[in-house]
């Protein structure tokens, strides 16, 4: 059965076990003005490295762009 | 003299929350050019604070962040296009760990058109985020009824719109803004509507401790020239409104001496 997760509203399969594998593979190492939430709460970046993905999980992946 | 040489700007800081401020002018940073044509402009503005969105990062592509290129200057995350309480509070939440702040600026869309705000989710918000331990800067109707009921929920300052976002249409309603400034028990921040230089000293003439704006410059033919009149325009405004305007009057009362005309 194929494990699938959410990442910014983009269903996909699951092949990160946790929240900083899922961020390393797309190239986010630095925490710094990168913010995550998974299932409407947020995640502090001190957590990432231990932070498990589960099937179903919504993970809202953000940073600061230009705005009034 | 230099008029900047003259103004004890310690004793005239904009204090939010128990934190002073030098300038009075705050800015958003969407809709530029380019990030030069951004980084000048607030440069020539030397704002107090200065607004972001946060927004889903592309998943192709990551990017250069706007922390770095904004060094130097305090930022303000926005909860800009939420349209429910939910939302502003997750946004809200990912602005603080983003940015390692507990203020934001509230937003909380309750018209896609005019992009008015919800006043009643808003309530909601500032009551939830304050209780969460955020400075809340709501950007509210020019309602001096909501924004008494926001200032008693917690807000740290109060934000009216002088016109809907984007427009230019300046302040559309002296008088409410005028009233509010009169009532309201915590600072008073005008925002949105701004168009030109003049809105921005007249927010301060009525008696706005602040001005936020950020389409009149961003999208002006030279903006970071138009940044540095805006900077001036709320200078003079304050100083306006501190030096006391002169009452209006309908018929005309001369300058000069009515004694001694010649061939009188």
């Amino acid at each position: 059965m194929s494990v699938v997760i959410s990442v910014n509203g983009k269903e996909e399969l699951l092949s990160a076990v946790t929240v900083a594998e899922l961020l390393a593979a797309r190239g986010i190492v630095r925490a710094k003005g990168v913010a995550v939430a998974v299932n409407g709460a947020v995640v502090p970046a001190g957590s990432w490295e231990h932070s498990r993905l589960a099937s179903g999980d919504q993970v809202e992946i953000v940073k600061p762009f230009g705005g009034g | 003299m230099a008029p900047d040489t003259t103004r004890n700007v310690k004793s005239d800081a904009l204090v939010i929350a128990g934190r002073g401020f030098t300038s009075r002018l705050l800015m958003g940073s969407g809709g530029y050019p380019n990030q030069q044509v951004l980084l000048d402009s607030l440069k020539a503005a030397e704002p107090a604070l200065v607004t972001v969105a946060l927004r889903r990062i592309s998943l192709e592509a990551y990017a250069d962040s706007l922390v770095d290129l904004l060094d130097g200057f305090v930022l303000l995350p926005n909860t800009a296009g939420c349209a429910t309480v939910r939302d502003a509070v997750l946004t809200a939440q990912l602005g603080r760990e983003a940015l390692a702040t507990n203020w934001v600026k509230l937003e909380l869309i309750g018209d896609r058109e005019t992009l008015y705000p919800d006043v009643e989710q808003l309530l909601r918000a500032t009551e939830e985020l304050v209780k969460d331990g955020f400075v809340v800067l709501p950007y509210c109707t020019d309602d001096p009824v909501i924004c008494r009921k926001l200032a008693d929920a917690g807000a740290a300052a109060v934000m009216p719109l002088g016109s809907p976002i984007g427009t230019g249409l300046g302040i559309i309603n002296p008088y409410a803004i005028e009233r509010i400034c009169v009532t309201s028990p915590v600072p008073v921040i005008l925002d949105a509507g701004i168009g030109t230089a003049s809105d921005a000293a007249q927010a301060m003439e009525l008696g706005c401790d602040g001005v936020l704006l950020n389409t009149a410059v961003a999208k002006a033919r030279d903006p970071s020239r138009m940044a540095a009149a805006m900077r001036g325009a709320v200078l003079a405004g304050r100083d306006a409104r501190l030096a006391g305007r002169i009452p209006k009057r309908t018929l005309a009362e001369p300058s000069s001496p009515q004694l001694g005309l010649v061939g009188g």
